[in-house]
């Protein structure tokens, strides 16, 4: 098996896992209602939990490196997360569709690994994906609610669709890596994933009476390593505290 | 001085488990959630298997330790707690007791049936734990801990949480 391959496709999850649960994390105790600060929080702890098993997961296939190796210890270049989910959280409209267009991948792309020919990866996919469906259920229903809200929250939806929809197509695009992963059976193809992900979105955009942007460019790069500069605040935040106490334990 | 630990009968050990409350909700022991997978003796190592409710749930490792005392309180030292998350843990293993027990802590028990994928929103009437009434309505999604989401009726008027199928 083509342990390389796998542990890219770990690290990629995991990493996706990692980064938005940082920024969702930051909307603790200052999101607009009760209800709402609760919902990021709980979203955020799912995917920090997911994170330690794929971050686990990549860090056995590395020697024995733990997930809080993985995640404390790494420079900005060794993290494979998309663009999308290190973007900063913006109003709360940027922070609804940033989760809305990664949900809408992270759901099909969990059930395809499910049918991973590495068991390992099966496991987690499984367990994730009860989750992320309630993510991905909670994040259409708001899309819809407020984009098909007031005048102030339709412009609001549609503004944070147009400075985040080009970051879309770097999940749904795949690399050399995504292409070896897929034939070895490892992952699924990303066109179905793909698909899944259009019909999902443009329904729901058109119940939301929102619009996708025509023609918009790819912003990728992420998942080589090659990050937009929010990338190193987030982690500036995220591990200052085991680079100044390498090894702190509580 | 070492001697050889007493190899306690399984159905025994299990009994020690039913001791052991839930963090979150402490009516509910950890055996009525349905997250103890496994009990058996491997030579003279008891190996315990646990699976979490949700993978972040942060009682997880706390629960590990209050199983590690309650079976270090009975004299074994020799003693392993294994975590699995495959099958994945679902309310549908929420033993009918748990279920009960939910209900009297003011706990809408799962709704039986909604925990296939694509199907996380409650599907039958989720009755209130507080009159029994069915004509209640969704809040938010989420709730109190991972595992629950919150609720209100509109004939008592009273908010609960109700446990989340998955």
């Amino acid at each position: 098996m083509p342990n390389a391959d796998s542990r890219e496709l770990a690290l990629r999850m995991g990493d996706n896992c990692l980064i938005l649960a940082q920024r969702l994390g930051a909307w603790c105790g200052h999101a607009p209602a009760l209800e709402e600060d609760i919902a990021l929080a709980n979203t955020a702890l799912d995917l920090i939990g997911q994170t330690r098993l794929w971050l686990g997961l990549a860090g056995e296939m590395e020697g024995g490196k733990s997930a809080d190796d993985l995640a404390f210890q790494r420079d900005a270049r060794a993290f494979r997360n998309c663009l999308l989910v290190e973007q900063p959280n913006g109003d709360y409209a940027h922070t609804l569709v940033r989760q809305f267009l990664f949900d809408a991948w992270h759901a099909p792309m969990l059930t395809g690994l499910m049918k991973s020919a590495d068991p390992r990866v099966a496991e987690i996919a499984a367990k994730s994906i009860k989750e992320v469906d309630y993510h991905l259920e909670r994040s259409t229903d708001l899309v819809i609610r407020l984009g098909d809200g007031s005048e102030e929250s339709h412009a609001r939806m549609q503004s944070a669709l147009d400075d985040f929809y080009p970051f879309a197509g770097e999940l749904l695009t795949p690399d050399a890596v995504d292409e070896a992963l897929a034939e070895a059976g490892l992952a699924l193809d990303l066109q179905s994933v793909r698909s899944a992900w259009r019909s999902h979105v443009a329904a729901t955009l058109q119940e939301a009476t929102l619009t996708a942007p025509v023609d918009a460019p790819v912003r990728k790069g992420g998942k080589q390593g090659l990050h937009s500069e929010a990338l190193g605040y987030v982690l500036a935040e995220l591990q200052w505290m085991q680079r100044a106490y390498p090894g702190a334990e509580w | 001085m070492e001697t050889a630990a007493t190899i306690y009968p399984v159905d025994e050990i299990w009994d020690w488990l039913r001791d052991v409350p839930d963090p979150e909700i402490p009516v509910l022991s950890i055996v009525d959630l349905g997250i103890i997978r496994d009990v058996k003796w491997a030579g003279e190592t008891l190996i315990v298997t646990v699976t979490p409710t949700y993978s972040g749930c942060p009682a997880t490792t706390f629960i590990s330790q209050m199983i590690d005392a309650a079976i270090r309180a009975r004299g074994i030292h020799d003693l392993e707690i294994k975590t699995q998350i495959s099958p994945p843990w679902t309310t549908a293993w929420i033993s009918e007791q748990g279920r009960e027990k939910l209900k009297a802590f003011g706990v809408a028990p799962p709704v039986e049936g909604a925990a296939c994928i694509g199907a996380m929103k409650a599907q039958g009437p989720v009755a209130c734990p507080h009159c029994g009434s069915t004509n209640t309505e969704e809040v938010s999604r989420f709730g109190s801990t991972p595992c629950k989401a919150s609720w209100r009726c509109k004939d008592c008027l009273e908010p609960f949480d109700y446990f989340k199928s998955i």
